[in-house]
């Protein structure tokens, strides 16, 4: 979907303002480390996939988005995927306690003893699938233009744009699909644009963005 | 707590109570344990960080062989040294030299290599540097002070995928002979990322 997540080109955002490396703590706060550990809790139920947890953040107004704090978004996400997917509801949410007439979770939550392995594990999205690529290293594609109002991974910046293909990165699961709990592979590409293709001419046009592109993103030019 | 001149560095009491209501609720009804919370937690914060990235790049630095794995199969040369696991499962290494400096965004959310660099900065999951990697990445380098000749390209991998991109910084001048430890408190965070250079002999290394 074209959200306020798809940031590539944005202007007038600001200074960067990077705090020195040496000082800057993992979490800015309390609350934060409990949001990011609460997201990766329960992601690990299984309820929801990453392109589902990503695509909920992005559904936010797109000047909510921009204006929440990083971990802000992150509980935003995270309160929509627990009423959307019945883990909770919205009464429960807004009074903060458990409604005693709902019954038990059926679910397991996951259990300290067990953080290590599952953060070990991952979650590789690697898949085998029967169709051959079909784009092979130095082809040039043009990227289809489309606006899915739905998760995408094809940033807007990218659309409509010629590369060449850098390589051929296997089939991986595809995350349009798998935001609508699909798990679908399709081949992945690393495709270079020059920075001129991107942003037409220009001083600094000296640098060239990889994109990461799957197939359906992707035509023979 | 630092100082900080942007993002929330006081958050807002109902923000604060509704995350504190938010976890008693879930822990009432079953679906988190505090204590994996808590281990999670303390994984970032003390256990998974840039050291890992560090450690690669200074062994790449060290042995031709492991740098030549690393740039052609970045997920197993980097597994070998123990560094797997959760947004690291596909990983590919890029290398600065001194015609080519790569730099390291996911425009679309803040998708970012845990295994070897930790969780990322808050700058690097903020509108100002996402938006402007891929269209300005001169003008973004020259915020963290890193001036290049005009001659070196830049080369920006927007990480839209599940691939996730470190990149190996030049060998700082004057280390010829260094041991791998060494070398290891040269390796920034910021370098891995491709914002900065290495650092060089005789700057500060703080941690």
């Amino acid at each position: 979907m074209n959200g306020g997540h798809d940031l590539g080109g944005m202007h007038g955002l600001g200074p960067i303002a990077p705090e020195a490396e040496k000082d800057e703590p993992v979490f800015h706060g309390t609350w934060e480390k409990r949001v990011f550990a609460m997201t990766m809790a329960t992601g690990f139920l299984r309820t929801w996939n990453l392109d589902e947890s990503r695509h909920a953040r992005e559904r936010q107004h797109p000047a909510d988005y921009m204006r929440n704090s990083y971990y802000e978004n992150w509980l935003r996400g995270l309160e929509m995927l627990l009423v959307e997917k019945g883990l909770v509801t919205a009464e429960e949410l807004e009074r903060g306690a458990a409604d005693p007439s709902a019954g038990a979770s059926a679910v397991v939550p996951l259990q300290a003893g067990d953080v290590e392995t599952t953060l070990l594990k991952g979650g590789p999205t690697d898949m085998e699938i029967d169709q051959h690529p079909r784009f092979h290293t130095g082809d040039k594609v043009r990227v289809v233009n489309i606006n899915p109002t739905g998760h995408t991974r094809l940033p807007r910046y990218a659309r409509g744009k010629q590369g060449v293909v850098r390589n051929h990165c296997g089939a991986h699961v595809f995350p349009d699909r798998r935001a609508l709990g699909s798990r679908e592979g399709e081949h992945l590409y690393s495709v270079c644009f020059s920075a001129t293709e991107l942003w037409g001419e220009r001083l600094n046009s000296d640098f060239k963005v990889h994109i990461d592109l799957w197939e359906p993103y992707l035509a023979a030019e | 707590m630092t100082e900080h001149s942007h993002d929330h560095t006081e958050p807002p009491s109902d923000l604060v109570l509704k995350v504190k209501a938010l976890e008693s609720l879930l822990v009432e009804k079953g679906l988190v344990d505090p204590a994996a919370l808590d281990a999670l937690i303390d994984t970032y914060e003390n256990k998974v960080g840039p050291r890992n990235g560090a450690e690669v790049v200074a062994r790449a630095w060290s042995d031709p062989e492991y740098r030549v794995w690393l740039l052609e199969d970045a997920t197993a040369a980097i597994a070998s040294m123990g560094f797997v696991g959760r947004q690291g499962e596909h990983m590919t290494a890029v290398e600065n030299t001194a015609q080519v400096h790569n730099l390291v965004v996911c425009t679309l959310c803040s998708c970012y290599p845990w295994t070897v660099l930790g969780l990322p900065p808050v700058w690097y999951k903020s509108a100002p540097y996402r938006s402007r990697a891929v269209s300005d990445p001169r003008g973004v380098l020259a915020e963290f002070g890193t001036e290049l000749a005009d001659s070196v390209e830049i080369q920006v991998w927007d990480s839209t995928s599940e691939m996730r991109y470190m990149v190996v910084p030049e060998r700082p001048a004057g280390t010829d002979g260094w041991l791998i430890d060494e070398l290891i408190p040269l390796v920034s965070r910021n370098a891995m990322i491709g914002v900065e250079k290495a650092r060089t002999p005789g700057s500060s290394v703080d941690p």
